[in-house]
């Protein structure tokens, strides 16, 4: 357990993490054990639920949820729970979502952008080096400034795109979460994840899940999960 | 009012100077089965629907907003409707 958890539970109940599984989703088991694995248990919620009263964050998977069809994640981005999502979002709960999360987030016009094939037309599956590049979110603030975090990734259209007007915005917010320090999809300025304009939800191609054990993959993902369950503590986790 | 069937096509294309990977695949494939002289190639997807509308504008728009909405992405891509029809039952 971490000491961040271990504090939260002296004072607090324990946060709930909700696990959002498409029909298609396939990294739900991978995110519920890499937050077991920081003490804390997160619990699957199927597409149909339309209320996330008493969760304090919300992670949407990778996976490929309805099979990809139209677009990625533009078939998930109208399920029922995505109202939910969008309502807990706008509350300013902590809202994750990682590779087709990330991809189902933009279709439903949570982050801004899209992705595209990867340039190259190849599925990528292998380890990055990805650097944070602002330490000012709920997720990234136990980094420090520009950190090296080795994860993986895994997939065939991570390559982000957004407009030059909309990055000049990302920039000037500080808004751009990470950046890959070899770029391996073509993404508009080598971006790996990005934050809402709220800062409460992000999106990111890498899979911090497959990070968090020296035994399988090394435990830089742990970062991202430390700084959310701190983000937590400090909005008092319980009280939502 | 009695609806009519329309046949919609949607063609949805990426939009000009978003870089099209599958498109660019193609083209450097075809010079090695002999196309040298083709270029500038696009890959985008075709929808075909049927609409049940008062009349052609109706089912232009209908399918106008569900495009809008979901059957293309406005950050990356373009789409033209076609309209023909009324089909014949």
């Amino acid at each position: 357990m971490s000491p961040i958890v271990a504090s939260l539970r002296k004072t607090q109940r324990a946060p709930r993490v909700a696990i959002i599984v498409f029909p298609g989703s396939n990294c739900e088991q991978d995110v519920l054990r890499a937050f077991g694995c920081m003490g804390v248990r997160a619990e699957y919620v199927w597409h149909h639920a339309t209320d996330l009263g008493g969760f304090d964050a919300v992670v949407l998977p990778g996976g490929f949820s309805y099979g990809d069809y139209l677009r990625t994640g533009a078939i998930a981005a109208f399920s029922p729970v995505m109202e939910a999502v969008r309502g807990f979002a706008a509350a300013g709960g902590l809202v994750l979502g990682i590779c087709n999360g990330f991809q189902i987030l933009c279709e439903a016009g949570l982050l801004p952008g899209a992705l595209r094939w990867n340039a190259g037309l190849k599925f990528i599956c292998r380890p990055v080096t990805i650097r944070v590049e602002t330490t000012d979110s709920p997720f990234t603030s136990a980094a420090s400034p520009g950190q090296g975090l080795e994860i993986p990734i895994n997939h065939f259209q991570g390559n982000y795109y957004c407009s030059p007007a909309l990055l000049d915005e990302l920039t000037a917010e500080d808004r751009i979460a990470f950046r890959y320090a070899a770029n391996p999809n073509g993404s508009v300025g080598d971006i790996a994840g990005v934050l809402s304009a709220g800062r409460n939800v992000l999106g990111m191609m890498p899979h911090p899940e497959r990070a968090v054990d020296p035994a399988v993959g090394g435990r830089d993902g742990r970062v991202i999960l430390n700084s959310m369950l701190t983000a937590l503590q400090s909005l008092g986790a319980g009280a939502r | 009012m009695e609806l009519v069937r329309f046949a919609v096509a949607v063609d949805v294309m990426p939009k000009d100077g978003i870089s099209d990977p599958q498109g660019q695949t193609i083209e450097r494939a075809l010079p090695s089965l002999g196309f040298a002289d083709v270029h500038d190639v696009r890959v985008g997807k075709r929808i075909e629907l049927v609409v049940e509308a008062a009349d052609p504008g109706t089912a232009e728009a209908v399918v106008r907003a569900a495009c809008a909405r979901f059957l293309a992405n406005p950050v990356i891509e373009d789409f033209a409707i076609h309209v023909s029809g009324p089909e014949v039952a």
